[in-house]
């Protein structure tokens, strides 16, 4: 599904990616863990094509095509979708509309007629079940006004509400207490099929708990420098990354 | 030569024409208006009203007059003029600035003037609609004039329009003085929908006495250049005055909003919420000034100017003023520019919409807060889809105008 064969990318003048190698098949989750700078939420801005960053060298395909060559909402209309980690407040736009236009934009990249509204909402009512997230929330502005918890469940409801194939989770368990976190990794699994792929940035093996990965990787320093299986997360858990960083050395 | 010239040669030529075609109380005022005209001529950039626009430049090319009589629809409330159902001489032309020298001039050339009068008590369900329609065949200058007297305790919208028929060079000035007597409530809104061959100056002048609620809607949709002034006079206690402003610019046009409201006596509040959006080229401009006098406790005023520029060669200037001689107020101004919100713009196209469509929801939704607080509803709806399809670019001319069809 997705090949990242030597990427490297800078935000400004400074390199942060230094030469990334990834493949991710159809159906697998693969965890991406590592020190705070390392490059991990850099990664994910990457591949949805954030205009902030500078690809300098390097590749990245999904399903066959040449992803770089994309802008942000053709990759979107592909099947990517990232939950962020500070979701945006767009004061003014209803959550409602919001969706809409994002929903339609994607049945016109695909050459479908756009929901009617009676669709639409219906659709929003059953994929907000998922998540537990409140209909009053939908007449709000985007974001205006959640609290933390409800920010990323509703990160969680649009990925639901835009069915992607490869959903990027950059800390998604951040700020969240251990209920809000079991509703929104519960309402993750939910959406998972044998078709679609993750990535998982986290800091902590409590998400891992709820969503197993298959695959786990250690970025430091712009590179990945360890690949494993779901143990390597439960051994960085009870011994940081010093020792990861001693192997290199 | 200086732009007043051709206006000053024009008024001795068509004078005497203008005074035959016009009515006793216009012509009393006529030619000390024009000696005032005369006498001061165009305002340059250093007269601090008139910062934001050359006025020079703008009345500088050809323009023929435009003397055809008005044409009133027979309709509850407005008149011509001439068939005034009360004596006009105590407004007319009373408190307008008399040494503005748009004023003067619009004074001098005016001949035909409309009357809007809402008896004592009278409370108009149904919206009273002013249409303005700009037509010729060459460049034409238009003067308008209108009166708005609310009685004692009677209230009514108004709704004017200014639209363009034909792609031609108009150059408009418009002189309106409302007077509101105690308890009146007035909603006045006024949408321009015209050409980048437009140019308008526009002067309102509001009385308010006791009891009242005033509140002013200016909507620039489409223009040329634009230059509006709206001065309040709160001369009444427990008066609200509420002025609000929607700008949207591109190409090379050109807004410039000014305002000024005198407290001249306490207890007595105004509110300012004027919105830009400028995109290509295009330049806004605010001006407002809230002057407070010694005696006038108890005022409160909020004014708020924000913009939103959405190009790089798009220009804003703004310059909120407070001037307060009282020292028990509670009064407020602020202005912003910004930029459009670029994290908001990623994360809506990682969502799958589209840059333009991306933009257009946020300029949309920044104009939105002007928009919510139209209170007659049809007005208010049919803005919003204006509003939209003026940001997605499809409010090139006038739609409503039977005539563009």
């Amino acid at each position: 599904m997705l090949e990242i064969k030597n990427l490297h990318a800078k935000v400004g003048d400074k390199e942060i990616l230094k030469g990334v190698n990834l493949t991710i098949r159809d159906g697998e989750t693969h965890a991406l863990m590592g020190t705070n700078g390392a490059g991990k939420s850099t990664l994910s801005n990457v591949i949805v094509g954030n205009p902030s960053y500078e690809v300098t060298e390097g590749s990245i395909t999904f399903n066959g095509k040449d992803l770089l060559t994309m802008n942000t909402e053709e990759r979107a209309h592909a099947g990517i979708f990232m939950s962020f980690q500070a979701p945006i407040e767009i004061p003014g736009v209803s959550m409602t509309n919001f969706m809409r236009a994002a929903v339609n934009a994607r049945r016109e990249a695909q050459g479908k007629e756009p929901l009617k509204s009676t669709d639409f909402l219906k659709i929003m009512r059953e994929k907000r079940k998922l998540v537990e997230i409140d209909q009053k929330l939908m007449n709000r502005s985007v974001n205006e006004g959640f609290s933390g918890g409800e920010r990323k469940r509703n990160e969680i409801f649009q990925m639901a509400m835009l069915e992607p194939t490869l959903c990027i989770l950059d800390e998604t368990d951040s700020g969240l207490d251990v209920d809000a976190l079991r509703i929104v990794a519960e309402g993750f699994n939910k959406l998972r099929t044998a078709q679609t792929s993750a990535i998982v940035i986290t800091h902590y093996q409590r998400l891992l708990d709820y969503i197993r990965p298959d695959v786990v990787h250690v970025l430091i320093d712009g590179k990945i420098v360890k690949t494993g299986t779901a143990a390597l997360a439960q051994q960085i858990e009870e011994q940081g990354f010093d020792w990861i960083k001693e192997e290199l050395a | 030569m200086r732009s007043e010239q051709q206006y000053i040669e024009l008024y001795h030529e068509v004078s005497d024409l203008i005074k035959s075609r016009s009515c006793e109380v216009m012509n009393s005022v006529r030619d000390e208006a024009f000696e005032t005209f005369r006498r001061m001529g165009f305002p340059t950039r250093k007269v601090e009203r008139y910062r934001y626009t050359d006025v020079d430049a703008a009345f500088a090319p050809n323009y023929g007059i435009s003397l055809s009589p008005l044409t009133v629809k027979p309709s509850a409330y407005i008149y011509n003029i001439e068939n005034a159902p009360i004596d006009v001489s105590p407004y007319y032309h009373q408190i307008a600035d008399p040494l503005d020298a748009i004023t003067a001039l619009n004074t001098a050339l005016v001949h035909d003037a409309l009357l809007v009068h809402v008896p004592k008590n009278q409370q108009v369900a149904d919206p009273i609609v002013v249409d303005n329609w700009l037509r010729g065949t060459a460049a034409t200058m238009m003067n308008r004039r209108i009166l708005i007297v609310m009685e004692q305790g009677a209230e009514a919208t108004i709704i004017m329009g200014d639209h363009a028929a034909d792609k031609q060079q108009f150059l408009t000035t418009q002189v309106i003085e409302v007077y509101c007597h105690d308890g009146a409530r007035l909603d006045l809104y006024e949408t321009e929908e015209t050409t980048p061959l437009c140019s308008r100056f526009s002067n309102v002048y509001i009385h308010a006495g006791r009891d009242c609620s005033v509140k002013h809607n200016s909507i620039t949709l489409f223009n040329g250049q634009t230059r509006n002034l709206c001065d309040v006079y709160l001369r009444g206690e427990h008066s609200e005055v509420t002025l609000n402003g929607c700008v949207i610019g591109g190409g090379t046009q050109h807004i410039d909003n000014n305002t000024l409201i005198r407290h001249e006596v306490p207890n007595c509040a105004s509110t300012q919420l004027y919105k830009y959006v400028v995109d290509d080229k295009a330049v806004g401009a605010f001006a407002g000034k809230i002057l407070v006098e010694k005696d006038a406790q108890k005022t409160t005023s909020q004014e708020t100017n924000a913009n939103l520029c959405a190009s790089t060669d798009a220009r804003i200037y703004t310059q909120p003023m407070l001037e307060i001689y009282a020292d028990d107020v509670k009064c407020a101004h602020g202005s912003t520019v910004g930029v459009m919100d670029e994290a908001a713009l990623f994360y809506m196209r990682q969502r799958g919409i589209p840059e333009t469509e991306a933009r257009t929801l946020l300029k949309n939704a920044f104009m939105g807060q002007v928009i919510d607080q139209i209170k007659f509803e049809p007005l208010r709806q049919k803005l919003y889809v204006k509003v939209e399809k003026r940001f997605r670019g499809e409010l090139d001319k006038c739609e409503d105008c039977r005539l563009c069809k």
